[in-house]
């Protein structure tokens, strides 16, 4: 264990630096808590900010320490996040934890099958893109924990995620938060296991046992913090032998909800370059495609990186969606109506799904077991599809709620 | 100072810089009467017969202009950033050993905080214009001697024409002139449009001083300034710096949640029934309200919808959608890029217009009341909708007012703005200055929806099923003080100390700027 460190520094300083903020701690042997407090937003919140960290320090067992906070207009979850961490690079052992209440709009939860159609890649340890994310109506917003954050910053990201996971309004998107890889992502669980998070993110997986030791870790910690919730798992096929490997990680837990596909990784992979045409890797989506149908669960795309080209975009989406893929990657949120847009229905689509649906409810009404289309019997999964469409177009505005009118 | 509370319930001096002051008395309830300012009879005998006004220097045409302590000199904004015969004007008056003048531009910018020595030494005494950043800060310290005086673009041509203020000598940067005063802003290597800011100077100064980096023989065609009102000519090396007069191109802004906003504000206009055949719209040059009209284009494309005209500030955006056949005019107010001045130059259905056409409250009748939706940005907005733009929520005076108090006459002003900045919200309990009474402001839309004015209940009405979400006010200030951790504390400010006043429209003072307390 470190013996002899008195001084520790945590977050963000310089002009550029904005929504975040700097803090140096140092150790002393007498005269209590010195503050110097430098922020942009002193006079309206000069006051608050000097009563959070000495309510903290106090929370923590500070006693005599030098604490300097260069502030660039941070929220308070930052501040937080940022005061903890330099109070726990300070002080190693130190088990408390300083939460902030969960809000109540963040306390839900959501289902297997949820629409996934869009998911947004925030970086964990970039505060200023979290608080407004879900106003962009994302169906999930991811917290990066993994390659969006340095391998020095990891530390500051878990207690930044956690924050956020509290106190930030996710406003109806599915909260998910992309762990490291197994088995170091292991230690992200505890901070994001206690605080709702719907969806857990697994990169690189390669086999079924990655994802038994995750279930394991998760059940107990679901457990310790009584944790009711169900939560889900979207395991990151980036790699030749994850291709290989994909119906038995589809197969591997009740809790996986879908495959998801990372091309940039799995083209370095095989050793070739990623096209805007896909050909490299039109075998591997089409394995990860197929492997998730056969275990029942959603098969989602990867990123589309070039944030500036919507309509190649928009082209991706349409492809993907004829290969069977039900969800993309977004790294703007400009992206996320585009992405809804192409994932919606045709006309052609909503006019066939109403039939079904007609012809579904009639049958029920009669009491029939067989739904039929004309001459055409149609199957449950059929149905379900249909239903699917039809909620599709509602929500893309294309069909009114009341279509049945 | 003796304060008195207003029509806007704000402490407000009766008397400033030795004028007797009006305080507001609530909106269109106060009408001046009697005889407009005139300037003095001046005869084409005392001028040059061969119409040749040029003088060797900016120093000879101020003396010649009789240049004494106390004077007012004003200035015009239409280089922006970029003008430099402002800081060498005033280099003139501090040699001239001239004391005590009153600064009156139509804006200033940054570059102007060169002359923040001559507010230390006394060389000017105040500043009726704008005072944004370095001199924002100077004024809200408490450090300039006299008290700034904040109009609009209107409010400025009122002032002048009441008689409020009697401009001594106008020095008018132009970018091309001729040796007669003929003057125009659309041509010439320091380009800026127009230069209609400049116009109620030229008519009602007693010396009126052209300086102009692009002389040329007689006649200066387009004259946006009419020689005839012209008393010398200056030729100079250069105005100042191309690239900060316009820019190249004006871009929209990358920020998703702007981006959300702007395409709030277009979807509000065609969902609310605003956008339509006809129509008309003012949009500035911020990044936010680019993007607005780069939604609204879209929108008025798939439905095949004509505008009869737009009111800039200019871009290369609008000036898109007068070349497409989307507006049949641009009546331009200021040109903020090259686009915008190549059109200006070439296109006849790009008009340019003055504050006088505008905004002008002693008309009969401007262009202001007759736009359907103007949008505009603001730095704070409380619950009644009063909105402020001149001062943030720390109490420092950093903007002008430019036309934002006169667009708010619009048929519908939507002020297109962030929830919070940073940690700063944006929707307050009060704001810190009043610029707009809430009255006049209709629409507030946010990256969190629209809060529609609840004297609106038309457009209440007209929105019930958008797919926006419409919050009331009181509830979305509710949200953002969570976010932010609490309400902001004010700013703690010297209430003995009325450091700038901030006119209404009609010449009333609407509300007082303090100085700000231990600096």
């Amino acid at each position: 264990m470190a013996k002899n460190i008195n001084k520790a520094i945590s977050g963000k300083r310089g002009d550029s630096v904005r929504s975040d903020c700097y803090f140096e701690i140092e150790l002393t042997n007498s005269g209590g808590i010195k503050l110097d407090i430098k922020s942009k937003v002193q006079s309206m919140y000069g006051e608050s900010i000097k009563e959070m960290i000495l309510g903290m320090s106090k929370f923590f067992g500070l006693k005599n320490a030098k604490i300097l906070c260069e502030d660039n207009g941070a929220l308070p979850l930052v501040l937080a996040a940022r005061f903890e961490l330099a109070v726990k690079r300070l002080l190693p052992d130190l088990k408390k934890e300083y939460l902030l209440p969960i809000i109540k709009q963040n306390l839900y939860s959501t289902k297997k099958d949820q629409l996934r159609r869009s998911r947004l890649y925030l970086p964990g340890n970039e505060p200023k893109f979290f608080v407004n994310a879900g106003l962009h109506s994302p169906d999930g917003i991811i917290l990066d924990l993994e390659d969006s954050v340095s391998p020095s910053e990891k530390d500051a990201a878990q207690l930044l995620v956690r924050n956020a996971l509290r106190s930030v309004d996710f406003y109806n998107s599915e909260r998910m938060v992309r762990i490291n890889q197994l088995p170091k992502g292991l230690d992200d669980l505890k901070f994001i296991i206690p605080h709702n998070v719907n969806v857990i993110l697994v990169p690189k997986c390669e086999s079924a046992e990655q994802i038994h030791l995750l279930e394991k870790e998760v059940d107990r910690l679901k457990k310790r913090y009584k944790v009711q919730n169900p939560i889900y798992f979207m395991p990151i096929i980036e790699s030749a032998l994850g291709v290989i490997k994909a119906y038995e990680i589809a197969t591997a837990s009740n809790n996986i909800c879908s495959l998801a596909i990372g091309l940039e990784d799995y083209t370095a992979d095989i050793g070739t370059q990623r096209t805007n045409e896909g050909r490299e890797s039109i075998f591997a989506r089409q394995m990860l495609i197929n492997a998730a149908k056969a275990a029942g669960i959603q098969a989602i795309d990867t990123v589309f990186s070039d944030v500036s080209d919507m309509e190649a975009l928009r082209q991706s989406v349409i492809e993907a969606k004829s290969l069977g893929f039900e969800g993309k990657g977004c790294i703007h949120p400009r992206q996320i109506q585009v992405v809804h847009e192409a994932f919606a229905p045709t006309v052609e689509e909503i006019e066939k799904a109403k039939k079904i649906v007609f012809a579904f409810e009639e049958a029920e009404k009669k009491g029939l077991g067989v739904v039929s289309l004309g001459s055409k019997m149609i199957d449950p999964p059929v149905v379900k599809r249909a239903i699917r469409t039809i909620d599709l177009a509602i929500l893309n505005n294309l069909l009114d709620k009341n279509w049945r009118e | 100072m003796k304060l008195v509370k207003n029509a806007a319930g704000r402490l407000v001096p009766t008397e400033v810089n030795g004028l007797q002051q009006v305080p507001f008395r609530g909106v269109n309830k106060y009408k001046p009467t009697g005889n407009k300012a005139k300037p003095p009879i001046r005869t084409c005998i005392d001028y040059p017969t061969d119409g040749n006004k040029v003088v060797k220097d900016l120093k000879t045409a101020l003396k010649k202009a009789g240049l004494k302590d106390g004077m007012t000199i004003s200035t015009h904004h239409h280089l922006r950033n970029g003008d430099v015969v402002t800081n060498i004007l005033f280099d003139v008056v501090k040699e001239m050993g001239i004391k005590n003048i009153r600064w009156f531009p139509s804006a200033s910018f940054p570059v102007h905080s060169h002359l923040i020595k001559y507010l230390e030494d006394g060389t000017i005494h105040h500043i009726e214009g704008s005072m944004n950043g370095p001199l924002g800060k100077f004024t809200t310290e408490g450090k300039m001697k006299g008290v700034g005086v904040l109009r609009s673009h209107g409010g400025r041509y009122q002032s002048i024409q009441d008689g409020e203020v009697h401009i001594d000598i106008a020095v008018i940067a132009a970018p091309t002139a001729d040796p007669f005063g003929n003057a125009t802003g659309d041509r010439g290597k320091s380009a800026c449009g127009l230069i209609g800011f400049a116009l109620a100077d030229s008519e009602y100064a007693d010396k009126v001083i052209v300086v102009t980096d692009n002389l040329v023989p007689f006649p200066c065609v387009p004259w946006q300034i009419q020689g005839n009102n012209v008393d010398y000519v200056v030729e100079v090396e250069t105005l100042g710096d191309p690239a900060k007069i316009v820019s190249g191109t004006t871009e929209v802004t990358k920020s998703p949640d702007r981006l959300l906003i702007a395409e709030y504000v277009a979807q509000f206009l065609d969902e609310s029934g605003i956008m339509k055949d006809g129509f008309s719209f003012q949009a500035g040059a911020g990044g936010t309200t680019l993007a607005f009209a780069v939604y609204l284009k879209e929108r008025m494309k798939k439905k095949n919808v004509k505008a009869r005209f737009i009111r800039g500030g200019s871009t290369k955006y609008l000036v898109q959608m007068l070349e497409e056949g989307l507006t049949d005019y641009i009546l331009d107010g200021q040109t903020f890029d090259l686009e915008g001045v190549r059109s200006m130059r070439e296109n006849a259905g790009h008009v340019n217009t003055s504050p006088f056409t505008s905004y002008n409250f002693h008309g009969k009748g401007n262009f202001a009341s007759m736009v359907d939706a103007a949008v505009l940005g603001a730095t704070e907005v409380d619950v009644n909708f009063n909105a402020n733009v001149v001062t943030h929520s720390d109490g420092y005076l950093l903007h002008g007012i430019g036309g934002w108090q006169n667009c708010l006459f619009s048929k519908c002003t939507i002020l297109a703005i962030p929830t919070f900045r940073d940690r700063i919200p944006v929707i307050v309990d009060e704001v810190t200055t009043i610029c707009g009474p809430g009255e006049l402001i209709d629409v507030i839309a946010t990256e969190r929806g629209l809060c529609i004015n609840p004297k609106r209940k038309d457009l209440l009405k007209a929105m019930k099923n958008s797919s926006i979400p419409i919050i009331d006010i009181k509830e979305l200030k509710k949200e953002i003080d969570a976010i932010c951790g609490g309400a902001p504390a004010k700013p703690k400010v010297n209430k003995a100390k009325v450091v700038a006043i901030v006119k209404w429209v009609d010449g009333t003072v609407l509300d007082s700027v303090f100085e700000i307390k231990n600096v």
